[in-house]
């Protein structure tokens, strides 16, 4: 008895430590965010609000030359928006129209073609960065949405979650429906795509996150400011503040790293459930 | 309604795995049809031939006199009830019912009034707004017979439908779909490996081995004829007993390995003088009472007390071999016991040793 | 593949083609470029280039920054992968165990999952900012010389913290969901056979957890080796002098920053031929984990 109970004061113990280790930059960016930038500047990190919070978010998300030289967090926010809804809408059709038509046909090119999407798992993007940046330019995508989503939406990890699914769906329910008379389009409409609603609703959450985050592409497509995304914003504060100058704007890092978290996470912990299991699905 | 002929149909996959050989059949208008097998027989695919949803690799199937094999599942006009319902989850019973129907473009009006008389019929409609998920396992059986029934097609199928179901369920549901089929009279196809489904819904049965119909018929033909050695322990329940054993070279009597001798019927065996056998008999016709005298005696091991009947396994003291009996009505009896066996002539079933095939006697 | 499946000529074709198009487009075509560029060598304008086989790879492999950077890939992506999933089992278990807030803890050790890897490099870089990090200065005043942009040690225990702390989410998930696939009676049956907690998670658990393990190792990996490339960006960039230069930065910082495309192209290549390898072992290990 004595000795579970001190089983589960360890748990509990290593649990919050371990809480504590996860949250604890977090917490310390959102304080120190809201002090002025001599007090972070003469004291260091801050654990307690500083009153600053209006002033630096404000500043951070409307005023123009307040973090970049033209464009606000707030635009850079909208373009995270676009990429992410993008990435993940586009993701989503695309790789359930691709995995309906393998599961679903027979058609002479289906294994050929299937190899040539399972490819895409063997030359991610860090493996082909200029050639890929030198397409897109040859194509007039740079500085695009276009150039920005379509590429990435095209990976494999979608259409082999949807096809794993798509397997999993019980083979009379095609059957039924062909002796019901629908044909392949109908099945698709009426059938497949309701019965895969939590599905598309796990992978799209996770692929908005992965979206929201793309780091690499974005910094290689993205030269001018109005296409940034709050992500790249980060990187080039991070240029600002060291290459100096007057009082390094910390607070305003702080607060572009907030604001560039927030969103996926709440995503993430709102949407937990399906989260979860989209994570473990797609990732088989 | 509708007549349906199959006539040396063949499946083979691409894998060179041959499931259906040489299948001929006639089926009359109106005729309930079980084919009845182990699993991995041949007796699904074959169903689903018959469906349109498997490809016919040789042969023809027919309904009506027109040939369906190269027609799509949904135009050759058969309905299909699967093993697991296969009800699309994600729509209420009534748009389950109705779906086909809509494909079809059959106007809303007339859905509406065919889909509720169906429903009347399977005594569903308080269901129609549910989804499956919300129904009970015989609730859903009845919806995939009401999707059925709407097409109003010419020939029915039925793919293991209750096996899903709890034993009491399922001769509830048994009852239902032999009273169902009686009364809109459409002629009905239903696999299954449960020989007791098998022999109380058929009017006519065909057991599938290893692709073949063994042997077609009804069930008592099949129970009082079995053709094969394979037939007989697949019909009848618990499976017929068979023991090794050889007509005397006198062709006066058969002789059990290493056992008793079994007079038999004077001439009935002198065409098969010294032939090496397999002798079946059913548990329940090793009766102890009766006019016949005891030929052997079992050495009783295990009793299994039924109420009605009693089950009673054992060796013989002769030969050792195992042995089923079965008496009627509760008999006290244990282990260790001996019990004297008749079985009468009539109810011996010949077979060859080598081919299981039934030897007929003139 | 479906038993039953429609045969139709166009449909199919219909459906797959944007995937395939796309496909051809932005990753065929980019990779058929970084082999075929791996066997020329631009002039120093890049107005022409030469045929030369494998020169770039022989300089490349050869090189002394090559090198440094594949030791220091894999020393790094070891740490990373064993410290961050040490960790996220030590959470798992002692989350699976508890009764009382079990959910509030899950999502407490998950959300960082969403933090963007650029993201999470940034916050950590200004906690080890020398004008106002308090880690720079709590590890200085604790003694030790920290100065992660001249000391190649300090930078990589910097990354390494932030590539961990990122990372440890992640593999939390995938162990809470391994452990909870445990069936309960198996379970209950070891602890009437095994009193010692301690010898059961080694004897029991840790076998079970096996499949998990396998998988998210190379998951681990991976990462280590690709997605770790934000946070190098925003901290270290590399240096001091190239110390903290993982293979896929260096690739990007030689061909995006240096332009030196033959080198990078070739570099491209080893990498392409690196995750070739990591994912046919994922298969192997994903097959084997169907029988356990």
């Amino acid at each position: 008895m004595n000795q579970s109970l001190l089983r589960t004061l360890t748990n509990h113990t290593i649990l919050i430590l371990g809480t504590i280790f996860m949250g604890l930059p977090v917490w310390v960016a959102f304080m120190s965010s809201t002090h002025a930038p001599e007090t972070l500047f003469r004291e260091g990190l801050q654990f307690w609000y500083g009153g600053h919070f209006f002033e630096t978010y404000t500043e951070v998300l409307f005023v123009e030359g307040g973090v970049m030289k033209k464009v606000t967090a707030t635009k850079m926010l909208l373009n995270s928006m676009v990429l992410g809804f993008g990435f993940s809408i586009g993701k989503v059709v695309i790789s359930m129209l691709a995995a309906y038509a393998i599961v679903y046909f027979r058609f002479r090119l289906a294994m050929p073609l299937f190899w040539i999407i399972f490819m895409t798992l063997l030359l991610p993007l860090e493996v082909r960065i200029v050639p890929s940046y030198e397409v897109v330019a040859g194509l007039g995508l740079l500085n695009t949405f276009t150039g920005l989503i379509v590429p990435l939406i095209a990976s494999a990890t979608g259409t082999f979650f949807f096809r794993q699914f798509f397997k999993s769906v019980p083979e009379e329910i095609l059957e039924a429906a062909r002796l019901d008379g629908a044909s392949p389009l109908r099945f698709f409409i009426d059938i497949l795509v309701p019965l895969s609603k939590t599905m598309i609703a796990a992978i799209f959450i996770i692929m908005f996150v992965v979206g929201w985050n793309q780091y690499l592409w974005p910094l290689l497509m993205t030269t001018s400011e109005e296409h940034y995304t709050i992500v790249i914003g980060i990187k080039q504060i991070y240029q600002v503040l060291s290459e100096g100058g007057e009082l390094p704007q910390f607070q305003k890092a702080f607060a572009l790293t907030i604001l560039a978290t927030l969103p996926p996470v709440l995503v993430v912990v709102i949407f937990q459930h399906w989260f979860v299991k989209g994570l473990l699905e797609s990732e088989k | 309604m509708a007549t349906l002929s199959l006539s040396d149909v063949n499946k083979r996959y691409d894998n060179g795995a041959h499931a259906v050989r040489g299948v001929d059949m006639e089926i009359a208008d109106g005729e309930f049809i079980v084919f009845v097998g182990p699993s991995g027989c041949g007796k699904s695919t074959l169903l689903r031939m018959v469906a349109g949803l498997e490809a016919i690799t040789e042969g023809e199937i027919a309904i009506d006199g027109r040939r369906i094999n190269d027609v799509s599942p949904s135009e050759c006009d058969v309905a299909m009830v699967f093993q697991n319902y296969a009800l699309y989850p994600h729509m209420t019973v009534y748009r389950n019912m109705a779906y086909g129907l809509s494909n079809r473009k059959v106007p809303k009006t007339e859905i509406e009034s065919i889909v509720r008389q169906a429903a009347a019929t399977l005594r569903i409609e308080e269901f129609l707004d549910r989804k499956p998920h919300q129904l009970s396992g015989g609730q859903r059986q009845r919806v995939a017979m009401g999707r059925a029934i709407v097409r109003n097609p010419k020939v029915f199928l039925f793919d293991e439908p209750l096996s899903n179901l709890d034993a009491k369920l399922r001769v509830q549901m048994r009852i239902e779909i032999k009273r169902l089929q009686r009364s809109i009279g459409v002629t009905s196809i239903y696999v299954t490996h449960d020989q007791i489904e098998a022999m109380t819904l058929a009017d006519r049965l065909a057991v599938i081995s290893d692709g073949r119909i063994e042997q077609m018929g009804t069930p008592i033909e099949l129970y009082e004829t079995p053709a094969t050695t394979f037939v007989a322990s697949f019909i009848g329940s618990p499976a017929m007993n068979f023991l090794p054993a050889r007509v005397a070279d006198d062709g006066g009597s058969i002789t059990l390995d290493e056992g008793p001798v079994l007079p038999i019927p004077a001439g009935a065996l002198a065409a098969h003088a010294g032939r090496a056998l397999t002798l079946g008999v059913r548990p329940e016709h090793l009766g102890e009472e009766g006019d016949d005298d005891p030929v052997a005696s079992l050495e009783v091991e295990l009793i299994e007390q039924l109420g009605a009947d009693t089950l009673i396994y054992g060796r013989l003291a002769e030969g050792g071999e195992d042995l089923t009996v079965r008496l009627q009505g509760v008999r006290t009896l244990s282990p260790g016991d001996t019990l004297p066996i008749r079985a009468p002539w009539r109810h011996l079933h010949l077979f060859d040793a080598e081919s299981g095939a039934r030897i007929s006697l003139g | 593949m479906k038993r039953v499946q429609y045969e139709h000529s166009i449909v199919p074709y219909l459906f797959i083609a944007p995937q395939i198009i796309i496909i051809a487009v932005f990753f065929i075509w980019p990779a058929g470029q970084a082999m075929h560029q791996s066997f020329l060598l631009e002039d120093a304008f890049g107005l022409s280039s030469q045929f030369v086989w494998f020169r770039n790879y022989e300089d490349m492999v050869w090189s002394e920054p090559w090198l440094q950077s594949a030791i220091f890939t894999v020393m790094f992506s070891a740490l990373v992968t064993f410290l961050s999933l040490a960790l996220a089992l030590l959470l798992a278990v002692r989350a699976n165990e508890v009764l009382r807030g079990a959910r509030s803890y899950k999502t407490m050790l998950m959300w960082a999952y969403a933090v963007a890897p650029p993201v999470a490099g940034l916050m950590g870089n200004l906690m080890f900012n020398p004008l106002i990090g308090d880690l720079y200065k709590g590890l200085n005043w604790a003694g030790w010389d920290f100065n992660h942009n001249i000391d190649a040690f300090d930078a990589t225990f910097v990354i390494v913290l932030i590539s961990v702390w990122k990372q440890v989410s992640v593999n939390f998930i995938f162990f809470l969901s391994g452990l909870q696939a445990i069936p309960n009676s198996v379970m209950e049956a070891a602890t009437l056979d095994c009193r010692s907690a301690e010898k059961r998670f080694w004897t029991i658990t840790f076998p079970l957890l096996a499949p998990t393990t396998f998988f998210l190792l190379v998951i681990n990996i991976t990462y280590a080796f690709f997605e770790t490339f934000g946070i190098i960006d925003t901290t270290t960039q590399g240096a001091p002098g190239g110390a903290t230069n993982t293979l896929v930065y260096k690739v990007y910082a030689d061909g995006f920053l240096g332009a030196d495309l033959g080198g990078s192209s070739a570099q491209s290549v080893i990498l392409m031929i690196m995750v070739l390898t990591l994912t046919v072992f994922q298969f192997r290990f994903i097959e084997r984990r169907v029988h356990y």
